[in-house]
């Protein structure tokens, strides 16, 4: 029995179940479309979503016998917004989420920054998982457009101390509330190609209610952007040394969440015998845009 | 003062800033090593004219240990941050990881970072220039007792690339009122450290000597 939605939307379905996970002592949302009898799968969202925007598509690989389980990173969603954040801490909420439905080996999907997160999951745990199948999250060694060393610098500082400002008093962050509509509105800023009434589907899962308004539940302390060592290329130089089979799409319209990867940036380092799709007029929700056509590649590749 | 704890809140975090000594003139901030506390048993600045602090990391002596871990230098450059925001403009002395964390609030914030003495001590490595091979760490639950084993794990591998950090020097360089902020008194210099070394305005020096250039 599918959770209950106040507003339902063509195709999109609630999880079959959910249960709370506890992932060294931090409370982690769990969520399952299919029957326990299905094969598993691992599903995770991208950065700053919820498994909520899985509903579209997660119930077509259901619906072939998968048992689809996902969860909502720490921070967003119904997961308890941590004290730290890093790509390990959520790998290991991942896998502890996985460990309470099976100890085997599973297909990993995940989309944006969940695909990156499953194929860093996937080299430091190899023994967990039978394919990998990345939905719009593949790096580029792409960066910024030129500029000067010295306004690089301005831009850098500038960032830093408006970031450390916000870090002396993240702890009196509160998401701004309001109605409904005006949250699936600010979304709409940074997922301009999904159409209203999805976001608007999404609110209700992926925001609460309070007395003055609605609020989308993320943990207010995190922030879009950021800085540190990390560069893209190391993703990249992740991946041709994966020896599960690979499915990568990529969606060739960039909007305000691409991360601007082209299929030449990536087409020399896909792991050998991979399968490589890239999806014409289709953004960066390759899953949402375009659920049935990602939906029969995945169960076509993990066939 | 001396013995005396001020809390200061880092979003979910207690930290603990300890006050180990008054003085008269520019605070001097120590930043202790991976692993370790504000009590040292070395004392190089003994001779400091200002007021001495000490702060204990997320996840490090009197400070909160958090569930879960997910530990980053970034996030411990905003906990010197936090104390910096308490204690004013100030000098930092740095051991081992608080030797890197104290270059990244030094190029964070120049205005308020008064002078950088980057020392030997726990943590100064880090996990070298680029990536290594992944790493997999799931310890028994945590009793709430520090040093936190997931900062223990996660700090001890944290990337440190040369061109990284040289631009924390940069961003040092072009915001600060000293002519050299920065004095590198490590005998080790792993890649990170040799690369903030060979940038200009960076003395390499001894502990009195830095001390006594920044105390004026």
């Amino acid at each position: 029995m599918p959770l209950d939605h106040p507003k339902p939307y063509p195709g999109a379905r609630r999880p079959d179940k959910s249960w709370s996970v506890d992932s060294n002592g931090v409370s982690i949302a769990a969520y399952q479309w299919g029957e326990d009898s299905g094969r598993p799968l691992l599903l995770a969202h991208g950065g700053f979503d919820f498994a909520g925007t899985m509903d579209g598509f997660a119930p077509l690989l259901a619906d072939e016998g998968w048992r689809v389980v996902s969860w909502d990173q720490r921070g967003h969603g119904d997961s308890e917004h941590a004290a730290l954040y890093n790509w390990e801490s959520d790998q290991r909420d991942g896998l502890t989420v996985l460990d309470t439905v099976t100890k085997d080996a599973v297909p990993f999907v995940g989309h944006s920054k969940g695909g990156g997160l499953l194929m860093a999951l996937a080299e430091v745990r190899p023994d967990r998982i039978t394919a990998m199948v990345n939905l719009d999250g593949l790096p580029s060694q792409r960066t910024v457009p030129d500029v000067s060393d010295r306004e690089r610098r301005r831009l850098m500082a500038a960032e830093m101390s408006e970031r450390l400002d916000y870090r002396r008093t993240a702890h009196e962050g509160i998401r701004k509330p309001g109605t409904l509509e005006e949250l699936a509105s600010r979304r709409a800023k940074m997922n301009p190609r999904l159409s209203l009434d999805w976001l608007e589907y999404l609110v209700p899962i992926g925001a609460r209610e309070d007395r003055d308004g609605w609020r989308w539940k993320l943990d207010p302390a995190m922030r879009f952007g950021g800085f540190g060592p990390y560069r893209p290329e190391w993703g990249l130089a992740r991946m041709p040394g994966m020896i599960a089979p690979f499915l990568a799409v990529l969606g060739l319209e960039e909007d305000a969440m691409s991360w601007g990867t082209k299929p030449e940036d990536v087409i020399d380092w896909l792991p050998s015998g991979a399968r490589f799709e890239a999806l014409e007029g289709v953004g960066h929700f390759v899953h949402i845009e375009q659920p049935r056509t990602v939906a029969d590649f995945v169960l076509e590749f993990l066939s | 003062m001396s013995g005396e704890i001020t809390w200061l809140r880092h979003n979910k975090v207690v930290l603990a800033l300890h006050h180990l000594a008054a003085g008269d003139g520019l605070p001097l901030l120590l930043l202790h090593g991976l692993g370790e506390k504000t009590s040292s048993p070395r004392h190089p600045w003994a001779a400091w004219p200002g007021p001495i602090y000490g702060l204990d990391f997320t996840g490090h002596g009197a400070s909160t240990v958090p569930a879960g871990g997910g530990y980053s230098a970034e996030l411990l450059m905003s906990d010197a941050d936090v104390a910096l925001a308490e204690i004013g403009p100030a000098t930092i002395y740095g051991r081992g990881l608080g030797a890197y964390i104290g270059l990244l609030i030094a190029g964070g914030r120049p205005d308020l970072v008064m002078g950088a003495v980057l020392a030997d001590g726990p943590g100064l490595n880090g996990g070298g220039p680029g990536p290594v091979s992944a790493s997999w760490f799931q310890p028994q639950p945590s009793d709430g007792t520090s040093p936190d084993p997931f900062a223990l794990h996660e700090l001890a591998h944290d990337v440190r690339p040369g061109d990284y950090a040289a631009g924390f020097v940069h961003l040092l360089m072009a915001g600060s009122a000293l002519d050299s902020p920065i004095a590198v008194v490590a005998k080790n210099r792993p890649s990170w450290l040799e690369a903030v070394a060979r940038e200009p305005g960076v003395l390499a020096t001894s502990e009195d000597e830095a001390f006594a250039m920044f105390a004026q």
